[in-house]
């Protein structure tokens, strides 16, 4: 579990790079939920924290594929490839992420 | 229609070949590519994939199991060499006719050849240029200084090579960027210790032993280990001599792609589209929907306006230029700063202005501005086209 920034840092319609290895991205949609996926696009090599946010859709900037950050599964080309997603969570006031580790890596 | 044909196997074709299904095409569908590789990304050629960051499995476009979906028939490996449109037929260089109903063109751009050099089109061409750049430190010259050759440029002196850049304008991309923002990529060389050697062409390639002397206009040589040449490409429309489709730096179609005949559609690096041909990897996706749509209606139905876009890796920057420039633009940084004469620390944007409105945007190293302002122009178009 990994502290981000505090609540009122992460204004809706924002973002923030956790820099995990691999990075996070962690979201913040404009009806006040947050979210969590791999910041790394899975297409080639883009940070989706810097994408275009839109309802729950995260459009990435350098070849607009479009990822559902609920599930991570793109909604369009040219990204094929799921983004894992993470859990969120608020403590004290304080956004955590809770990595999930890549499936077949040990903990 | 019961057949279509697409030649040409690569981004545009793939992209077709998507279109057609999921525009509701059940007919036969057949796919022909000259080269022996199912279809790739170029992009990463000149970046990721020459510094060997990137592996052939990354440059995958599509799977054995998106191309079983697609039920095609992929003909690969060998070039279509005619086309009789009173016939309807595709003629293949081993002999065979093809039959259709309809066909996309979609056979792309070759890089413009220099005996002597290296180029940077294919897989092929890819292969052996990093087979050639792994054996140790080399002094490699550069022909070229518009995006390949920079990009190339870049991955050489990643991979601890001597780089020289030439390029034959006072200024790189010039027409592209225009004098302010040419002179901002042109320094990116500079900060990294490649040379840069502007205002002069090459006249001639020599083989001296196991090096090239590079002879240049002004008088003096340099001598190389390896000389790449990224000096443009030229549309792919010889196989279409002869044909009655119209030709002239590209295969001549109308706003929604559609060439004389309307079971004709072009797309990609090769068409000409409205009078413009982009060599752009977005164009290349973004065609395929409208020439689909309008090749099943047998008319042009859709004629797409989108803002051209482009981006470019060089010298661990990322480059994103969207819009277009003519000379005479104002251009203004808006975000960020220039240091030096090149990007600051944290990039920059940059707002092409004409008549008071933004008419093209250059971001380097900041791609959340960037793709606001993309959308903006994006709007902009759209308003102005309804
Ligand atoms: C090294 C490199 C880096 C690039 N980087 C960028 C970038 O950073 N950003 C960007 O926007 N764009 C970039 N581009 C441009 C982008 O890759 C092209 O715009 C895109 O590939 C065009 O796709 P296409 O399908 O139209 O043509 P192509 O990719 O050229 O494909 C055409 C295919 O048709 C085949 N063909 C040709 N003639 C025949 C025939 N007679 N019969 C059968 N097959 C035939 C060709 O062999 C080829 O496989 C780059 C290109 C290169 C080469
Ligand atoms: S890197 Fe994200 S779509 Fe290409």
């Amino acid at each position: 579990m990994i502290p981000v920034c505090r609540q009122e840092d992460l204004p809706e319609g924002e973002s923030v790079r956790v820099d995990t290895a691999p990075p996070i991205a962690v979201f913040r949609t404009d009806d006040g939920s947050l979210y969590a996926v791999d910041d790394t696009c899975t297409h080639q090599d883009a940070s989706l924290s810097e994408g275009w946010l839109e309802g729950c859709l995260i459009e990435c900037p350098l070849h607009a594929a479009a990822f559902d950050l609920r599930t991570g599964v793109p909604t369009c080309l040219p990204a094929r490839h799921a983004l894992r997603t993470h859990l969120v969570t608020v403590e004290e006031g304080v956004i955590h992420v809770h990595v999930t580790v890549r499936e077949g890596t040990a903990a | 229609m019961r057949t279509v044909t697409i030649v040409g196997a690569s981004l545009a074709g793939l992209y077709a070949a998507r279109e057609l299904r999921a525009q509701g095409y059940d007919g036969r569908l057949v796919v022909v590519g000259d080269e022996p590789h199912p279809p790739y990304d170029r992009p990463p050629l000149s970046k990721d994939f020459l510094t060997g960051r990137a592996d052939e499995d990354r440059l995958a476009l599509t799977d054995a199991e998106e191309r079983a979906g697609l039920d095609a028939e992929w003909l690969l490996g060998v070039r279509a060499r005619g086309l009789d449109t009173a016939a309807r037929t595709v003629l293949l260089e081993d002999g065979r006719t093809l039959a259709t109903d309809g066909l996309v063109i979609a056979t792309g751009a070759k890089a413009r050849p220099l005996p002597g050099a290296h180029t940077l089109r294919t897989l092929d061409d890819a292969r052996a240029l990093r087979a050639r750049l792994t054996e140790g430190p080399q002094q490699v010259v550069v022909i070229g200084g518009g995006f390949i050759g920079a990009e190339t440029a870049a991955s050489c002196a990643a991979l601890g090579h001597d780089v020289t850049v030439l390029e034959a304008a006072p200024l790189p991309l010039l027409p592209q960027l225009g004098p302010q923002m040419a002179a901002v990529c042109a320094t990116l060389h500079r900060r990294a210790g490649v040379r840069f050697r502007t205002g002069t062409g090459v006249t001639g390639l020599r083989r001296t032993g196991p090096a090239t002397a590079v002879d240049l206009a002004d008088g003096h040589t340099l001598s190389a280990d390896i000389v790449i040449a990224g000096i443009g490409a030229v549309p792919n429309t010889a196989w279409l001599a002869g044909s009655t489709l119209a030709l002239g730096d590209g295969v001549l179609c109308d706003e929604g792609c559609v060439t004389a005949s309307p079971q004709v559609v072009a797309v990609g690096d090769v068409a000409r589209v409205g009078g413009v041909r982009a060599e752009h990897w977005t164009s290349a996706t973004e065609q395929p929907r409208a020439a689909v749509t309008n090749l099943l209606a047998g008319r042009t139905l859709a004629t797409p306006h989108p803002v051209p876009y482009f981006w470019s890796d060089q010298y661990g920057s990322r480059i994103q230029f969207a819009g277009r420039y003519r000379p005479g633009d104002t251009v203004r940084v808006t975000e960020g700063e220039l240091l030096d004469e090149g990007p600051g620390d944290d990039g920059f944007l940059a707002r092409y202005e004409r008549d008071g409105t933004t008419v093209a945007v250059l971001a380097v190293d900041r791609p959340r501005p960037f793709t606001r302002a993309r959308r903006e122009l994006g709007r902009a178009v759209e308003t102005a086209t309804t």
